[in-house]
């Protein structure tokens, strides 16, 4: 067994992990602040990017696109808020869920409406090579590009588990996401907390989409990321960033190593199940995830 | 009104409980709980908020298992009871905070209170035919009969869920005693009615007793209520017990007194 | 006033709790007995059975099957196209391997294949609940998928992985016509909505219905809640095994994994919410809302020149505020817009 290549696989599925964790975090930004598993997030990720690219496209400074999308996106995020989730208010959650499933399929509808169903590519600038100094002191291939989107996505995670924890918003969040009444009766603007919540959860939507989107191409099948990140929150919890963080390194990497160490004697093809299967036997040890909060339910 | 214990013929001891100590994690609910139970009496529970009188019925009929003690039901002498078995044993029971199927009528919501009942199995109940049919019909019989004698036969096609809190209540009632039960545990059966509400359904409590001879555990607030229907009472304070006695005995002893006017420990 | 009860009362238990205890329903429900399986083989096109009538009764057996797991027993379900084609598979090997098996049997063991599969992948259930479970339910779908496409066996070692399935058949009759195959698939899906229906108002329905509603008072009540869920997710695979075989057979006439993928699952979902979580006459409707709405969006396109693309993309949009609007306006789904509707008729013509 070359020590290498498990390396090479094993940082690639680090990275791939952090990429995970950071599509998992939009959902728990929004699961902590109102209680509802967005299941739309993926859509979300795939209109942001498509939005950045296509206005790219008609020829607007790179800059200039994620600051419009970023607007947008906000735009978006108040606009789910108010027609969808106030609506649904004293629903139970599995109502709530279903809605956002429904949402999900709106905007990936919208999104291929507004801009075309095509393939785009994305070139932020960063380019696919092998980074030199790995390669040459370790002997170890792993792209530049992989390692500048995880800086990327730590950079934001980090940032985000400090805004909860420090900043009067992140503590209203908190106070929302235990309990809306009691929130409201002490006078945390539950709209705005809203709104401000679905704006963020739509940024985050944003660099996962270029960072996804600028490796693979900006397409229909991003969607389907936002699936993968389910046992990413299975495994580290819905209420917890740093669950998002460690889930999707788990994730990540058992993914990758099956798919590669296991993956030939059984036809290849893991990867499309292996994290759900994980998620699923985890669930059955530890059905509140590594960091979840316990749920008591008294009679 | 008197007390009518000297109607009631108070059988043998049909629950006993010795030294029942429950804690969640580090609050305890209940501390070293003994007292009994006979046949066909009506037993109240009593003392003030968080004194442990929910925790107490739900160790009797298994939802909680107590760490230490012991249950001796029936002769038998058990750790802990398990919910299935209690029901099984005739343990039926109400809840604080209505626990009915809000997605279900009324007659549905009795009927389920049939099931340990029911023989057939699903695949005679999709076809419909035979014993599976004249199993459902003889139960709903049964069920008629204690919709008659709650007097809900008004609302019994309604779902649940869209009947006023006192209502509710006495379908709950209902489900418990569709299961024909030996001992019911009722919690609060009487809270947020009003006093006619009341009235009904202390005399739908003395009935039941009176009638069918069931055995009756019963947390209640109201002390005009517990002096007048129960014939013992067990007042528990902080999950200890501080009286065990009859009506009289507890209306004149010194502890439960100073517990409900707050003397300082 | 054609719809009053008025006159009509139940001496007996037995007809108290008929299926159809208003006689004006009793009248509805014989003439759309005659109409199904007389009037429209007389008048309906080919296209119109293939195209339409079959896979939306189709569709209604899998909603059936779906609504017993989620909307009577409360347990969320994203996999019901993994059980479709163990249904599929499974009828399709039996055939294959057990020469002149009747064709009737050979869908009952898919089916039991199916309801097996489901007992395995229903034992999540027992441990979690919500949204864990319909994450977990993930699993089941895109891990029974990959199975039936790697394990060669179950393919009959195909090369392309695209078998045909092979002609429907019984006692020598040949069900290779659009009526034939209309006819067969209208027995039973209406033999299996009868006995769900059975089910539902029977102690077992009241069971699922009580885990759904409140699982700790069911248990306390003495409702085991092991057997109880499992037997929903055994059933309900069932019937979503035997859809799925008839899916195969009378439908798109090939076996293959990728007809049942995650967007089919998703599909059944949106049947049942928006035609009414718990009940069986939900399932029907909203089948028939999924299957005609796309139809009527291409005709609309047609009629407005737009191109496909940009129709496709509308369904999805249509769908999902679709799903969306139901879940905020009417949670009851279709079936209760139906029981609203017979409501006022009572009244008809007079508004109150």
């Amino acid at each position: 067994m070359n020590l290498n290549f498990f390396f090479e696989v094993l940082i690639g599925g680090l990275l791939s992990g952090v990429m995970y964790a950071l599509v998992a975090l939009g959902f728990v930004l929004i699961y902590k602040a109102s209680g509802v598993f967005n299941f739309a997030q993926g859509a979300m990720v795939f209109f942001a990017a498509l939005t950045c690219v296509s206005l790219t496209e008609f020829g607007w400074p790179l800059w200039v696109a994620i600051a419009a999308t970023i607007v947008i996106m906000s735009l978006l995020g108040l606009a789910v808020e108010r027609i969808v989730l106030r609506p649904l208010v004293n629903q139970p959650e599995i109502s709530l869920f279903m809605a956002t499933i429904g949402l999900s399929f709106f905007i990936e509808g919208m999104a291929q409406l507004m801009w075309g169903s095509d393939v785009k590519r994305l070139d932020l600038g960063i380019e696919d090579v092998p980074m030199e100094s790995l390669m040459q002191s370790l002997n170890i291939i792993v792209s530049k590009f992989d390692v500048i989107a995880a800086g990327i996505c730590a950079l934001l995670v980090t940032g985000l588990a400090l805004f909860f924890s420090r900043t009067k918003v992140g503590r209203a969040l908190r106070a929302v996401a235990d309990d809306h009444q009691a929130a409201l009766a002490v006078g945390i603007p539950l709209q705005q907390i809203w709104g401000i919540v679905w704006s963020v959860a739509g940024f985050v939507a944003l660099v996962a989409g270029l960072l996804w989107g600028s490796r693979n191409g900006v397409q229909f099948a991003l969607t389907f990321v936002a699936l993968k990140a389910l046992p990413v929150l299975i495994l580290g919890g819905f209420t917890s960033v740093p669950g998002a963080i460690i889930g999707g390194l788990i994730i990540g990497t058992s993914e990758k190593l099956a798919e590669v160490y296991v993956g030939p004697f059984v036809g290849g093809g893991i990867e499309g199940w292996f994290p759900y299967v994980l998620a699923l036997l985890f669930l059955l040890v530890r059905p509140e995830g590594l960091f979840g909060e316990k749920i008591i339910r008294r009679i | 009104m008197n007390n009518s214990s000297s109607n009631r013929r108070s059988g043998d001891v049909i629950l006993d409980l010795r030294a029942v100590s429950l804690s969640f994690g580090g609050v305890k609910a209940l501390t070293d709980i003994s007292f009994d139970v006979r046949e066909h009496e009506i037993r109240a529970i009593i003392g003030p908020n968080g004194a442990g009188k929910s925790s107490m019925l739900n160790v009797i009929n298994g939802v909680y298992r107590p760490q230490q003690g012991e249950i001796i039901y029936r002769g038998q002498h058990l750790r802990d009871m398990d919910t299935h078995a209690a029901a099984e044993s005739g343990i039926a029971r109400t809840f604080q905070n209505i626990a009915l199927f809000k997605g279900m009528t009324v007659l549905d919501n009795i009927m389920t209170g049939r099931n340990l009942k029911m023989q057939s199995n699903f695949l005679m109940q999709a076809l419909y035919i035979g014993p599976a049919r004249r199993e459902e019909i003889a139960h709903r019989i049964k069920v008629e009969e204690v919709i008659d004698f709650l007097e809900i036969q008004h609302i019994r096609k309604t779902p649940v869920g869209r009947l006023p809190y006192g209502l509710q209540k006495r379908v709950e009632l209902g489900r418990a005693l569709a299961a024909e039960p030996q001992i019911l545990l009722l919690d609060e059966p009487m809270a947020g009615m009003n006093v006619e509400e009341k009235q009904d359904m202390c005399r739908f409590i003395l009935d039941v007793n009176e009638q069918f001879g069931t055995t009756i555990v019963l947390i209640e607030h109201d002390m005009g209520v517990v002096m007048d229907i129960s014939d013992r009472v067990v007042v528990l304070d902080y999950g200890k017990k501080i009286g065990d006695g009859t009506p009289d005995d507890i209306r004149s002893n010194q502890d439960v007194i100073n517990a409900y006017l707050g003397v300082a420990h | 006033m054609l719809y009053r009860e008025a006159g009509q009362f139940k001496s007996r238990y037995e007809t108290d709790s008929q299926i159809f205890p208003i006689r004006q329903d009793r009248i509805g429900i014989a003439l759309l007995v005659l109409v199904a399986f007389i009037g429209v083989p007389l008048f309906a096109t080919p296209y119109f059975f293939s195209a339409i009538l079959i896979p939306f009764l189709i569709f209604s057996l899998a909603a059936l099957g779906l609504n017993i797991l989620t909307g009577y027993a409360g347990q969320v379900s994203l996999g019901s196209a993994a059980f479709m084609a163990v249904g599929a598979f499974g009828a399709y090997n039996f055939m294959l391997r057990i020469p002149g098996i009747p064709l009737i049997v050979a869908f009952v063991l898919g089916g039991l294949c199916a309801a097996a599969v489901g007992l395995l992948f229903g034992l999540p259930s027992l441990r979690v609940r919500g949204f864990y479970l319909a994450a977990s339910t993930l699993a089941t779908q895109f891990f029974v998928v990959w199975a039936l496409t790697k394990v060669r066996w179950f393919t009959n070692y195909s090369s392309s992985g695209v078998i045909t399935a092979q002609k429907m058949q019984i006692l020598g009759f040949d069900f290779d016509t659009p009526v034939a195959k209309y006819l067969l698939v209208l027995l039973i899906v209406s033999t299996l909505a009868l006995l769900a229906k059975n089910m539902v108002r029977s102690n077992v329905g009241r069971c699922w219905m009580a885990v759904r509603d409140m699982d700790v008072a069911a248990e306390v009540i003495g409702i085991p809640l092991m057997k109880t869920k499992l037997l929903a997710f055994a059933v309900s695979s069932f019937y979503c095994g035997v859809a799925g075989a008839l899916y195969a057979y009378a439908y798109l006439g090939t076996v293959e994994p990728e007809a049942y993928s995650l967007d089919l699952s998703f599909r059944i979902l949106f049947m049942v919410i928006i035609g009414g979580l718990g009940s069986v006459m939900g399932s029907f409707l909203g089948a028939a809302f999924i299957v005609l709405l796309p139809v009527i969006l291409n005709t609309l396109a047609h009629a407005t020149n737009i191109s496909t693309a940009i129709a496709s993309n509308l369904e999805l949009m249509v769908f999902g505020a679709l799903i969306i609007f139901f879940l905020i306006v009417e949670p009851h789904g279709l079936a209760r817009l139906w029981q609203i509707a017979k409501e006022k008729l009572r009244l008809w013509p007079f508004p109150h």
